[in-house]
């Protein structure tokens, strides 16, 4: 997915970190790691656990992070946009004007990288970068632990056990789509992008799915 | 046995009645060391209700909650989870350094974000669902 974008600034001291939110492990990543055919870092986290260090709540979502180690950028939405909810599902497919939208979002975003790897821009200072992080409450907290239990508990055939340490995580932290549609994978793959995932998106309302990067 | 899931680690050990255990395997667990004045790190103690130490042994689930971080167990209460501190998680985020991390790739080789000091990163995440 940033195999290009790496490609192209991989000489100036850059690395990409792509990390898979996926409980099902390695082996289910693989081929979607094979066929991206990429050389920056590829790993797996089978048990969210970047997603709690770094308080994420969707897949994709990007961190920057500089020379010295510092977070430059809170999580952001890496790209992505909602024109997926304005899709015919019968067809599963976009019209053309929201096709180009889209991708016009996501190459602005990746130019932003760009810019930010070559000239610094996008970089924010520190009291802005700490005004954009996302707060991690005592639910948050909770929730976090039950799904590192859930995910124990379903990879050692305790499955019903697992799934209802799961759904609490969820209730407790509604925001967080990574978990819900963890979850939902866990039980049946496909069932993320299933009928009860566009009831969730469709209960969002006005509120975005992928809220865009503050550029 | 029982099995506690710490944000990074997995641990078995001789629990009893929830988290009762020796201040070893406390020390081990959470990393927080059992002293006359309370569990200790570094300089910093978190003093315990006397109902939380016995003879040679500590409860590690009343002294997480009063740390103010979650301890969940699984119905036969034989697996647990402590989570990280919502505070704990906020501080550490607004400092603005980077959590590190270590996480396999594909190949099973552990890699850590510290590796890569001195270079700009781009840390995304993805999923196949």
């Amino acid at each position: 997915m940033w195999q290009q974008l790496y490609s192209e600034l991989k000489d100036k001291n850059f690395m990409v970190v792509a990390v898979a939110e996926e409980s099902r492990g390695t082996d289910h990543a693989r081929p979607w790691i094979e066929q991206a055919k990429s050389d920056y870092w590829q790993l797996i986290d089978a048990e969210h656990r970047l997603e709690d260090l770094y308080n994420l709540v969707n897949v994709p979502q990007a961190v920057w992070i500089d020379e010295a180690g510092r977070i430059v950028r809170p999580p952001e939405t890496a790209g992505s946009t909602d024109h997926f909810r304005r899709m015919d599902l019968k067809t599963r497919t976009m019209s053309p004007e929201d096709q180009a939208e889209r991708l016009a979002a996501r190459q602005a975003y990746l130019d932003a990288v760009r810019a930010w790897v070559i000239t610094g821009k996008h970089a924010l200072p520190a009291d802005a970068a700490r005004l954009n992080l996302p707060k991690v409450t005592p639910q948050i907290a909770e929730s976090r632990a039950r799904f590192r239990l859930g995910v124990w508990l379903r990879a050692h055939g305790r499955a019903a056990e697992g799934d209802k340490q799961m759904a609490e995580a969820s209730r407790l932290h509604p925001d967080a789509w990574s978990l819900w549609r963890q979850a939902a994978d866990l039980d049946e793959v496909g069932k993320a992008s299933g009928p009860d995932f566009w009831k969730r998106v469709q209960a969002l309302g006005d509120k975005p799915y992928y809220p865009p990067a503050k550029l | 046995m029982t099995k506690i899931l710490t944000p990074t680690a997995e641990h078995d050990v001789a629990a009893h009645d929830g988290l009762w255990m020796s201040p070893a395997d406390a020390a081990t667990v959470t990393g927080w060391t059992l002293k006359p004045e309370g569990m200790c790190r570094a300089e910093l103690c978190v003093p315990l209700p006397a109902s939380a130490v016995g003879t040679n042994e500590v409860d590690v689930a009343a002294f997480w909650k009063k740390l103010g971080g979650p301890a969940i167990a699984s119905d036969q209460r034989d697996v647990w989870a402590l989570g990280a501190p919502a505070d704990e998680r906020n501080a550490a985020l607004e400092g603005l350094e980077a959590p590190d991390f270590t996480l396999p790739d594909v190949n099973g080789v552990a890699r850590s974000l510290s590796q890569l000091r001195g270079k700009k990163v781009f840390l995304a995440t993805w999923a196949s669902w």
